[in-house]
């Protein structure tokens, strides 16, 4: 009896104290947001300057998001190492760049620096989809049927191995993307700076993600893989191949992985080997945002994150005068996840309530 | 395909060719990653390999060995099928040289450099482009014959090799405490300042392998584990007692730099079996331990600290008590919101964790509480002993780290068979099940994740009395995963198994400084391999193994994936 009275005070306890982080954090946002607007500090143009810088990450995270989500809606398995098969990416179309780069071609006019971006994607997409294939033959298929914290931690040390693998083979120094004057300039519209290169990023990520959609909603294989995600057995039952399923998973979604690399690279301008991972788990929390296994879901809940990441750290902390609040990005990015988590594990759009199926 | 006249089974040439293939691809691996090269410069018997070689002849052996366990050879029709395999990989390495000639691959590949080709070829470059051929195809050949080889000849090599390079690795250290001792003699005839000597070489298989195979012979083992358990107390309490005695004279006989090593040594073991209680025995994977570190650190740091943002001057171990307590509430109040979740996503939560407080302490917001990246100087050291005292600089931390280790090792030991512990080892197996039974999840996972927070803080606070500082820099990610790598690769729930990941993962590398930048592609292989091959750890719990080898005959055939209905 005195034990049941312990656990109940304990457990009510426990509530009080969620309630009162809830209560912080809504304080912390609303309160923080009302005193810099009110302060007038920044004008509008800063606030739109900084919307399209959160669209142009977003569009990245969303692009990673999607290897995530598809993956985990396969498999269940969080695939911690789908972080590094976007460095690999970002380093194939640096290898691709800078080639094209010296044969002048990258810019020499509009049209090929177009085309020699198209082309670093495409030499990203080829790396990154045959390392996430070795990956997934060698770390991966052979703990399909093993306790999931096991194959967790195989993703771990895979990630780990990649990174310093390449490491190993580019060595620790920075590696500088390949300058692509051209679209250096703004686009010229009213009220609005956007450069170039953030109208591309935005227009290519759209495209393959639409492209992407249409595979998964339109053409068998993406049936097939959606039938996967729903029920395994079921879907082997009705004769269709689930390895070939998943092995095609990990394909799609090393190929968004490496292309977003590449764009990751055009914008911030320099990669080294570490620049997977904060990225990489970012977009995993952009994932779990729109709801895992959702693919709408995972470009939406990539733009919110990039907002989030972009508008945030201005919007409520430095009315809180918080010296240098961009340095706290990373720290609104992942009080997001924790919160969405704890409040709606779902995601925006998910239906799945992922506590109960992960 | 060729049938050898006098054999019903065939040999298998297409998978020695696969084998082949596979072996290529590793054998440009460690070379072009830089293994090589790096390991190149560190000699293993002085002036006749290096330990690069040693990693390609090991390479070639394998892939030999394997070659013919593919082919389904044995005994001397071994021979071919492994030096076909092994010769495929050598042929990689040689094609990769010629191919350097013609291209310069050293603009993407750092490591693909005349060096390396150097190193390969033993300094002709392109003209000596057939060696690695050659010599993979020679030396894979007797790596066949090896494979099929009776156990009683197998051990003796496998000895031997791990002997030579143990050995190598610690010829230096063993050296330079030995020169300062009578032995200095033996020091100098056995050990070269880097890797052994021809005659240490020898002496040492001899002495090594020629001792494991006479405790075998003699069949030692089984006849201690035979007696009645008095005398097998009276057999193995001194064997016992003389570990612990080298325990714990280690960081006074073999100099500061090794006493340094231990000193952190024993701080991962404490921190291992810290997190051994949380992911060990209730299972939830925190990959955010560094943030309870970096609270247990950092409260030691202003308590004590005599430079600027000290603010009390406590003593050291006045300021133990607090940075625990602390750490434990910070556990309590991040482990709260997020405790609720299950599995996969609680670890990239903790991640999260770990990431907020990294930033937090790095940030401009907090500086002018905690330095920033420039840190929070002058923490008294525990101990205040002068310089030539058997306690002084990192010694003391070496011994009081043990001590704290030894104590968490109780309370971990004592904790298991509690009624909380099988709540926790119930929840690891099940949570629905284990709250259908009436446990309380959500306080029984706090407490797991709460005491391993503690620990994690005494782990800090002790950090900054070893370092006498700390800096933002410290915080870092990679500290959780050396703790998770230590717990994972020892054998979750077991406690000799997070003492003996610590020596691993952390000891070695320390010690070999120069392979430090390979660190974590080895924990990287080494957790991959370990979840392929050994999910149950190096040293598991009985408990471990019974259940991870049920569960692979259990779900083996029928399930295609993880049996997501059981979620």
């Amino acid at each position: 009896m005195n034990a049941r009275v312990v656990e109940r005070i304990t457990d009510g306890a426990i509530a009080a104290v969620l309630w009162a982080i809830r209560i912080v954090v809504v304080l912390l946002v609303v309160g923080g947001s009302a005193l810099t607007l009110l302060s007038g500090q920044y004008s509008a143009s800063t606030w739109l300057s900084l919307i399209v810088s959160g669209v142009v990450l977003g569009s990245i995270y969303a692009l990673i998001a999607l290897g995530y989500t598809m993956v985990y809606g396969i498999l269940r398995l969080i695939n911690f190492a789908h972080g590094e098969i976007f460095m690999a990416g970002a380093f194939g179309g640096y290898f691709v760049g800078t080639e094209l780069s010296a044969l002048g071609f990258l810019n020499a006019n509009p049209l090929t620096s177009v085309i020699s971006v198209v082309l670093m994607m495409l030499g990203a997409m080829v790396v990154s989809v045959a390392l996430a294939l070795l990956v997934e033959r060698i770390a991966y298929r052979p703990l399909r049927n093993a306790p999931k914290l096991v194959a967790l931690i195989s993703a771990i040390g895979a990630s780990f191995f990649l990174q310093y693998t390449f490491r190993g083979f580019f060595g620790a120094g920075i590696y500088a993307y390949p300058d692509i004057g051209v679209l250096a300039g703004t686009v010229p519209l009213p009220f609005i700076t956007i450069k170039w290169v953030d109208a591309l990023i935005v227009v290519s990520a759209l495209v393959m993600m639409a492209g992407l959609y249409a595979f998964v909603t339109r053409t068998k294989t993406g049936t097939a893989i959606r039938a996967v995600s729903e029920d395994a057995s079921t879907a082997a039952l009705m004769g269709i191949d689930v390895n070939r399923a998943i092995v095609t998973t990990f394909a799609v979604g090393a190929a968004m992985a490496g292309a977003a690399g590449v764009l990751y690279g055009m914008v911030f301008r320099q990669i080294t080997f570490l620049s997977g991972f904060l990225p990489g788990v970012k977009a995993f929390t952009a994932a779990v945002l729109g709801g895992i296994g959702n693919i709408p879901g995972a470009m939406l809940g990539g733009i919110f994150l990039g907002q989030a990441e972009s508008i945030g750290p201005t919007l409520f902390l430095s009315g809180l005068q918080v010296p240098s609040p961009a340095q706290l990005k990373d720290v609104v990015a992942f009080t997001m996840l924790v919160m969405i988590l704890v409040l709606r594990p779902s995601g925006i759009l998910g239906e799945r309530v992922s506590g109960q199926r992960a | 395909m060729t049938v050898s006249p006098n054999s019903d089974v065939q040999i298998d040439w297409r998978s020695a060719v696969r084998t082949g293939l596979i072996g290529a691809a590793v054998a440009l691996f460690v070379c072009v990653v830089g293994i090589v090269p790096v390991f190149h410069q560190r000699a293993l018997i002085k002036d006749i390999i290096s330990l690069g070689q040693t990693v390609l002849v090991l390479t070639a052996l394998g892939i030999g060995a394997r070659g013919a366990r593919a082919a389904r050879a044995t005994g001397a029709r071994s021979l071919l099928p492994a030096m076909l395999a092994a010769g495929i990989a050598g042929g990689a390495l040689t094609a990769l040289i010629l191919v350097g000639q013609v291209i310069n691959l050293r603009g993407v590949f750092l490591n693909a450099s005349p060096d390396l080709y150097d190193l390969l070829t033993f300094g002709l470059g392109a003209s000596g482009a057939w060696i690695p051929l050659v010599s993979f195809a020679a030396i894979g050949t007797l790596g066949g014959p090896v494979a099929s080889l009776p156990t009683a000849f197998r051990r003796p090599i496998t000895t031997a090799v791990l002997t030579l390079l143990l050995a190598a690795l610690f010829a230096g250290i063993f050296r330079s405490a030995m020169l300062t001792t009578p032995l200095a003699a033996t020091a100098r005839v056995l050990f070269a300042p880097v890797g052994l000597t021809v005659i240490g070489a020898i002496a040492l298989v001899i002495a090594f392998a020629g001792g494991r195979e006479l405790l075998a012979y003699t069949h030692v083992r089984q006849r201690v584990s035979a007696l009645p358990r008095v005398q097998r107390r009276v057999v193995l309490w001194p064997i016992y007692g003389v570990l612990a005695l080298a325990v714990l004279v280690m960081p006074q006989t073999l100099g500061p730099f090794v006493a340094q090593v231990v000193a952190l040594v024993a701080l991962y073991v404490l921190l291992g079996l810290g997190l051994n209680i949380t992911l060990g025995l209730a299972g939830l994977l925190d990959l955010g331990f560094v943030a309870f570190f970096a609270v247990g650190a950092y409260t030691v740091g202003l308590l004590t600290s005599t430079a600027e943002y000290g603010i009390a001057d406590w003593p050291f171990w006045a300021a133990v008590i607090p940075a625990v307590l602390l750490a434990m509430v910070f556990g309590a109040i991040l482990g709260l919101p997020i405790l609720g979740i299950r599995g996969d996503y609680l670890a990239i939560a903790t991640l999260g964790f770990g990431e907020i407080i990294r930033v937090l302490a790095g940030s401009d917001l907090l500086k002018p509480f905690l330095g920033g990246p420039r840190g929070i100087l002058n923490i008294p050291k525990p101990i205040d002993v002068p310089p030539d005292h058997i306690l002084a600089g990192p010694n003391q931390i070496y011994y009081i780290a043990l001590i704290c280790a030894a104590l968490i090792a109780f309370v971990a030991w004592r904790l298991r068979a509690s009624r909380l512990g099988r709540a926790w080892l119930s929840i690891r197996e099940d949570e629905d099940v284990a709250e259908a039974l009436g446990v309380n999840l959500v306080q029984t996972k706090l407490l797991a994740y709460m005491l391993g927070a503690a620990f994690a803080g005494l782990g800090g606070a002790i950090f900054a009395g070893l370092i006498g500082s700390i800096f933002s820099s410290s915080i870092q990610l990679q500290v959780s995963i050396n703790v998770v790598a230590i717990v994972v690769v020892g054998g979750m729930g077991s406690i000799p198994g997070a003492v003996l990941g610590a020596v691993f993962l952390i000891g070695v590398p320390e010690l070999f400084r120069e392979f430090s930048e390979y660190r974590f592609l080895f924990y990287g292989m080494a957790l991959i391999a370990m979840m392929l091959y050994r999910p149950e750890g190096l040293i598991p719990t009985r408990f471990a193994t019974r259940e991870l080898h049920l569960d692979a005959t259990q779900t083996g055939g029928e399930a295609l994936l993880p049996p997501t209905e059981a979620g």
